[in-house]
């Protein structure tokens, strides 16, 4: 369909209720004459096209005793998480919780599900690249330039559970215990890391201290006081 | 016993309020308890003396000086150098340097200081071999 251009009226308020054109004066300002004249002195006709008969429902296995309440319907969109300010690609961030608290680590980008991709690098801290939420980081003001750094394949599916398949229910899967495999990281997964992490590297390095700033973990010391600390 | 007082054109440190730390001069006294302030880049306004703690640094003016003789005589008598260079105002710099230092800047300032431990605990080793043999 052409784009749809908002509905102006044709017909200008005098006051509210009232329009400045009589009902004639509209008719041939909306070119109805032109419409009808088009279509041989009526306005064109659009039957209804005849309907295709509804399939028949089969009717259901089970009648509730009482009346059940249908729930109220719920047309709520959660809107995408809002990026702090002080966070944008390149930013140090300290991560707070988790197996990697106090790491100092680079962010790439959000990832559609609102959580922040983000990586080590791998080689200085040993943080993989990993998502983690907004609400457990700690931005720095330190920023590392992240050009030739491309991310764009990285999104929640890359990080979702592999899925095992089903194996038949038998006894001897019982008494086998667990299944040999354990959860080896694919090769592809260790490249993606490598390639990231290898411009990532350069740029660091050309910064003095930097490399050692990533590497060592956060922590408060005495006499430091969180709320008065500049990041 | 006293050796700052409070007269017209007393440079003091605001310690309390929306202009902590920042230097005026007084240039009238109210009353018993308030005296008239200005300073260069604010509009002279009133305010106790709980809120002022007096400096050594004094300039000559005359009572309730114009916004431009007032900054001519803060020029004259070098109020910003004297102020920057007392240990008072250095310590004052000093403080608000350390307050905003971010987190790379504190981890390059811990380097800094083992290093320099590390220097001095080397030249000590080397004097007390000195003094030793």
């Amino acid at each position: 369909m052409a784009p749809k251009t908002p509905k102006v009226s044709r017909n200008p308020d005098l006051i509210r209720g009232v329009g400045k054109h009589s009902r004639s004066k509209m008719y041939h300002k909306r070119g109805l004459w032109a419409i009808k004249a088009k279509n041989g002195g009526v306005f064109p006709r659009h039957d209804k096209k005849p309907a295709e008969p509804a399939v028949a429902a089969k009717p259901p296995k089970f009648y509730p005793a009482d009346d059940v309440k249908k729930p109220l319907l719920n047309k709520r969109k959660p809107k995408p998480t809002k990026l702090r300010a002080s966070i944008t690609p390149g930013t140090v961030l300290i991560i707070l919780a988790g197996r990697f608290k106090g790491k100092r680590v680079v962010f790439l980008k959000q990832l559609a599900s609102g959580l922040l991709l983000v990586t080590g690098p791998f080689k200085i801290n040993g943080v993989p690249l990993r998502r983690v939420n907004q609400s457990y980081v700690i931005a720095t003001s330190t920023k590392v330039d992240l050009c030739g750094v491309n991310v764009e394949k990285f999104d929640d599916k890359y990080f979702a559970k592999q899925v095992e398949k089903k194996k038949k229910k038998g006894e001897e899967g019982f008494f086998e215990g667990e299944n040999e495999e354990k959860n080896v990281l694919p090769q592809e997964k260790k490249d993606d890391q490598k390639t990231v992490d290898a411009s990532l590297i350069k740029s660091i390095e050309a910064v003095p201290d930097l490399k050692t700033y990533l590497a060592a973990r956060f922590s408060l010391k005495a006499g430091m006081k969180p709320h008065e600390l500049v990041f | 016993p006293f050796k700052r007082f409070v007269e017209i054109g007393r440079v003091a440190l605001v310690n309390y309020g929306e202009d902590y730390g920042r230097l005026v001069v007084i240039v009238d006294v109210i009353d018993q308890n308030r005296a008239l302030v200005d300073a260069p880049d604010m509009v002279r306004c009133q305010m106790n003396f709980k809120r002022l703690t007096l400096t050594d640094i004094t300039i000559k003016i005359k009572r309730i000086p114009k916004k431009k003789t007032l900054i001519e005589a803060m020029e004259a008598a070098d109020v910003k150098n004297k102020w920057e260079n007392s240990s008072w105002g250095r310590k004052l710099i000093v403080q608000k340097r350390r307050a905003a230092l971010t987190d790379f800047d504190r981890f390059k300032l811990m380097l800094a200081k083992i290093k320099r431990a590390g220097l001095v605990r080397q030249e000590l080793a080397q004097l007390k071999k000195q003094t030793a043999t």
